[in-house]
């Protein structure tokens, strides 16, 4: 399986998130944001987590307009898998490529650290791996990963099974760190094939660093392909 | 000419950055303050006289990058 790593100015987890997936056993290739085309053999494109453009404006603001962005929509268009992890959740969103906004946590504090999540749907294939409502421990660290969407889309998200992870204590009560409306931590789009979160599973691989519980993530990725 | 832009967050999204701000100003004994919203504003230097035009083009940019209109409101002066 080829995952192929999108990597922008500022961008800092594409080499975390090399190291996973070729934990994995995948094969990995890191794409410069001027490339116009992505990779022909790619399975699965990660939007690496960072400060793209140093949040200018907003964060991914600046992203969403780089080179490679067409390309990119063009591959989820045709169905192709992506996920967006952190920085690549807002550049996602930015681009419309998902639901809703980030905005400056609640708190207005920078937060890195661990934190629980429940899983909240499981019929997609980047959570197939996982039950509904098992709780993984995944670290945080961003600014602006306060989740917004409007009442509307709340209720779309939710019809269509679209909310895939709630930030939680560690017996699944939820608990919000950063002030996301119903404490959402990740969503995908109607079709299934684009997932954005603000945690790092990139960086729960190893259990003598905290938590193993991104390889159960990850892997969802890794069997479908 | 120039364009200066508002960007506000949406009336009913919680600006957190306001509220910050009225909780100090709170503190200053500020009591006379009811609500405070932080917004940014982005001026423009054009090179374009056709008010009409200017304002055509300063609004397209508001929707392609300088808001994020899921979230956000702006506004635009041309001076």
């Amino acid at each position: 399986m080829k995952v192929s790593i999108l990597q922008f100015p500022g961008t800092n987890c594409e080499y975390d998130t090399e190291y996973a997936f070729k934990k994995l056993g995948c094969d990995t290739e890191i794409v410069w944001h001027k490339a116009k085309s992505l990779p022909n053999d790619t399975d699965l494109l990660v939007v690496a987590g960072g400060f793209s453009y140093g949040d200018y404006l907003r964060s991914g603001a600046i992203a969403k307009f780089s080179p490679v962005m067409k390309a990119v929509a063009a591959y989820a268009d045709k169905g192709g898998k992506v996920l967006g992890i952190c920085n690549g959740f807002q550049v996602l969103t930015e681009a419309r490529l998902l639901p809703g906004a980030l905005k400056r946590n609640e708190g207005l504090h920078f937060i890195s650290k661990h934190h629980h999540l429940k899983v909240e749907n499981n019929d997609n294939i980047f959570l197939e791996k996982l039950n509904k409502g098992d709780v993984v421990n995944i670290p945080i660290a961003h600014h602006d990963g306060n989740y917004y969407i409007d009442e509307a889309g709340l209720a779309e998200l939710e019809a269509n099974g679209q909310i895939l992870l709630r930030y939680s204590d560690e017996n699944g009560n939820i608990k919000n760190p950063n002030g996301s409306v119903e404490s959402i931590a990740g969503v995908c789009n109607k079709n299934k094939n684009i997932f954005g979160l603000m945690p790092h599973p990139e960086r729960a691989m190893e259990a003598v660093l905290g938590s193993d519980d991104g390889v159960a993530m990850l892997q969802g990725f890794v069997e479908s392909c | 000419m120039k364009a200066i832009v508002n960007v506000f967050l949406k009336p009913g999204v919680l600006d957190s950055q306001g509220k910050a701000v009225h909780h100090a100003l709170d503190s200053l004994h500020f009591d006379a303050v009811k609500d405070v919203r932080v917004g940014k504003q982005i001026v423009l230097e054009l090179d374009e006289t056709d008010k009409e035009k200017a304002m055509a083009d300063v609004t397209k940019m508001c929707e392609e990058l300088l808001a994020n209109t899921v979230i956000e409101d702006y506004t635009i002066e041309l001076v």
